[in-house]
């Protein structure tokens, strides 16, 4: 099974190396990026399987033994992560591709650099490999958003490049300081001499990460560069980047912090977490444009995950593990509906565009069932998500943050009942721009978006032994000694 | 503008463009002398892919973009996906031959003519990362330098063409 590790990074490596090799011809292009995701997707669960019953697999890049080689370690959480991440990497890409979003040649493979980034971030074992690693998906990330380079992208895209090498730059800071302290890099190395460095260097070199992985997980007060440039990008870049690149971010910070093991920054974490709930939510209620709103709502649901660290409980990290999984495709849906919309009505602005449940009722009922999901509304897997962590936060008398994220997630359902009356109630307008008023030439990018929400019904479905995968996910989180086993005695 | 340099958009000058053609196959061979030192001397495929680079921006300096095929007719996204692939492949190739992945090997064997040769899986990986370098160099002169000969071009007055 340590086989897998590495294919799942070198899989779509090979496939980005491939289509730039055929850049010439668009078909071929889509034949490799698709083999080679399918291929990632059979990977990831192959990985899933082997975890879900070996336990935590580790491997050594080039042989060279822990702490001194590259290490690649397969958790319950990563691998998880993982498969739910190329899962919506391939709805996305089907997307792009009945959205004719790949005209340029160097789409494809950039989109397969930045999976493959993904995949690596989730299954990194060491720190430097994590930054080198957050480098690879964030260097593709950089021409995706400007792919179109229009002014309003260039100009969008330069605050995200500088806003995100300006957190490389003191990831890499970050990672020094570690070394200096622990003489080690390798995250299970880590864990025992981490333990016996003196408490406040432990706190600033959590809080340090905190800030780290905060940009990039665009938590309160670092999320200003994410409502700026997501919604400038194509739809189907935006679409992936809301799913997968936050996340990715908040992986990180869960594992950095369960790795130095912190909860004394729990307090902390809690109240940045309401108001990161609070101030996204409450800046989509300020939005009239539906990218826009589902934007801020990106950073309004990356609350609920820090607030499941916060708690630090075995149920909080069930709680922020289930609801980065429910997130990550649930997100996805909601900006491929976004690009749904404005293939129809020409634009996504809720003054501009109306009457959509009469013009094309499938894309209202695409768009009804994930809002849902992420308003919380049973039965839909953001309930099971929300209730999971009201319940940790309940145990563990967070009376506060309780109350805050209901009332965060009641804003919610107000910012969709908003969308959906602005765009789909209401006068049929007549479309916008270059709107096409029907979907008949949409059907690949219908039933992608089709299939992102069957996924997301699939996760609510499969909500009992899901969760309790994320229970076990976060009892290894909490007790990292099989973590540490598999990487420092195989 | 000085006579001795091309000026962004101008006409090639002869003394330049003939010392660039003199120098580039020394380039050339310097940055494959250093690719294969690159194994326990400094050097490697990154060092000889950056001076492989370097003959291509001579290239452009003397001659422009559209003259790169002075150093290579290979397009840049052939030459970084050839690299990649090469890399990534000596990788899967040590996990095809049952060991780790990139696990290195060596091979090392007495041959007639050549003696001994030794020979290890680091040098196709070092090969893809010169490729990848090398194709970073072409790719910069062919979209970043085209464009600069073409806004920087004299531009030719109407009332001249006329004279």
């Amino acid at each position: 099974m340590t086989v897998l590790l590495p294919l799942a990074v070198v899989v779509p490596l090979v496939g980005a190396a491939l289509a730039l090799v055929v850049s010439g011809s668009r078909p071929v292009q889509r034949a490799v990026s698709l083999v080679a995701v399918t291929a990632s997707v059979g990977i990831a669960v192959a990985l899933l399987v082997g975890v879900e019953s070996d336990g935590t697999a580790a491997v050594q890049v080039g042989a060279w033994p822990a702490p001194l080689g590259i290490t690649l370690v397969a958790d319950l959480m990563a691998s998880l992560f993982l498969l739910v991440s190329v899962l919506t990497v391939f709805f996305v890409l089907v997307f792009a591709i009945g959205q004719g979003a790949d005209s340029r040649g160097i789409f494809h493979p950039c989109y397969l650099v930045l999976t493959a980034g993904v995949s690596a971030s989730f299954l990194a074992g060491d720190l430097f490999n994590l930054f080198v690693a957050f480098e690879i998906m964030l260097i593709a990330s950089y021409v995706l958003i400007t792919l179109g380079a229009t002014r309003a992208q260039v100009r969008s895209g330069m605050s995200y490049v500088v806003v995100n090498l300006t957190a490389s730059t003191l990831f890499v800071t970050a990672v020094a300081f570690v070394y200096a302290a622990t003489g080690t890099l390798n995250m299970a190395d880590l864990v025992g001499r981490f333990a016996e460095l003196p408490d406040p260097l432990r706190a600033a070199i959590g809080l340090v990460f905190l800030v780290v992985f905060g940009v990039k997980a665009a938590i309160f007060p670092l999320f200003g560069w994410l409502p700026d440039s997501y919604p400038t990008a194509p739809t189907s870049v935006t679409a992936v980047f809301a799913g997968l690149l936050t996340k990715v971010g908040v992986y990180a910070i869960i594992r950095t912090q369960t790795v130095f093991d912190l909860p004394e920054l729990g307090g902390f974490v809690l109240v940045v977490a309401g108001l990161t709930m609070v101030i996204g939510v409450l800046g989509a209620i300020a939005q009239d444009d539906m990218k826009r709103i589902l934007s801020f709502h990106i950073i309004s649901q990356i609350g609920y995950m820090i607030m499941g660290l916060g708690l630090y409980s075995v149920a909080g990290l069930a709680g922020a593990v289930f609801y980065v999984v429910h997130q990550i495709p649930v997100k996805t849906v909601l900006f491929l509906v976004g690009g749904l919309v404005e293939h129809v009505g020409g634009s996504g602005a809720l003054a501009r565009v109306g009457g959509l449940l009469h013009r094309v009722p499938v894309v209202a009922v695409l768009f009804l069932l994930p809002a849902l999901s992420l308003a919380g509304i049973p039965p839909f897997s953001g309930f099971v998500a929300k209730l999971a962590l009201v319940d940790a936060g309940l145990s563990g008398r967070e009376w506060v943050i309780v109350a805050i994220s209901l009332a965060a997630s009641i804003l919610t359902l107000v910012s969709m009942t908003k969308i959906w009356s602005g765009l789909f109630w209401g006068e049929v307008t007549e479309p916008v721009r270059d709107g096409t008023g029907s979907l008949r030439s949409a059907h690949l990018m219908v039933a992608a978006t089709a299939g992102a929400v069957v996924l997301t019904l699939a996760i609510a479905v499969a909500a009992g032994p899901l969760f309790e995968l994320s229970e076990r996910a976060a009892v290894e989180l909490l007790d990292l000694s099989p973590y540490v086993e598999a990487v420092m005695d195989p | 503008m000085s006579d001795l340099g091309r000026p962004l958009g101008g006409d090639p000058s002869g003394v330049l463009d003939e010392t660039v053609r003199v120098a580039v196959p020394i380039v050339l061979i310097a940055s494959v002398f250093l690719l294969f030192a690159g194994h326990n001397a400094p050097g490697g495929g990154f060092i000889g892919g950056l001076v492989a680079g370097s003959a291509v921006f001579l290239r452009y300096i003397s001659a422009g973009a559209t003259a790169h095929g002075g150093v290579t007719r290979v397009p840049f996204e052939v030459l970084l996906g050839a690299g990649v692939l090469l890399s990534a492949l000596t990788g899967v190739a040590s996990l095809v031959a049952g060991d780790g992945f990139l696990e290195a090997w060596t091979f090392e064997e007495d041959l007639p003519v050549l003696g001994t040769v030794k020979f290890t899986a680091t040098l196709p990986f070092d090969i893809g990362v010169y490729l990848v370098v090398l194709g970073l160099a072409v790719a910069v002169v062919a979209s970043l330098g085209r464009e600069a000969d073409e806004d920087l071009a004299p531009v030719v007055e109407p009332d001249e063409v006329e004279r």
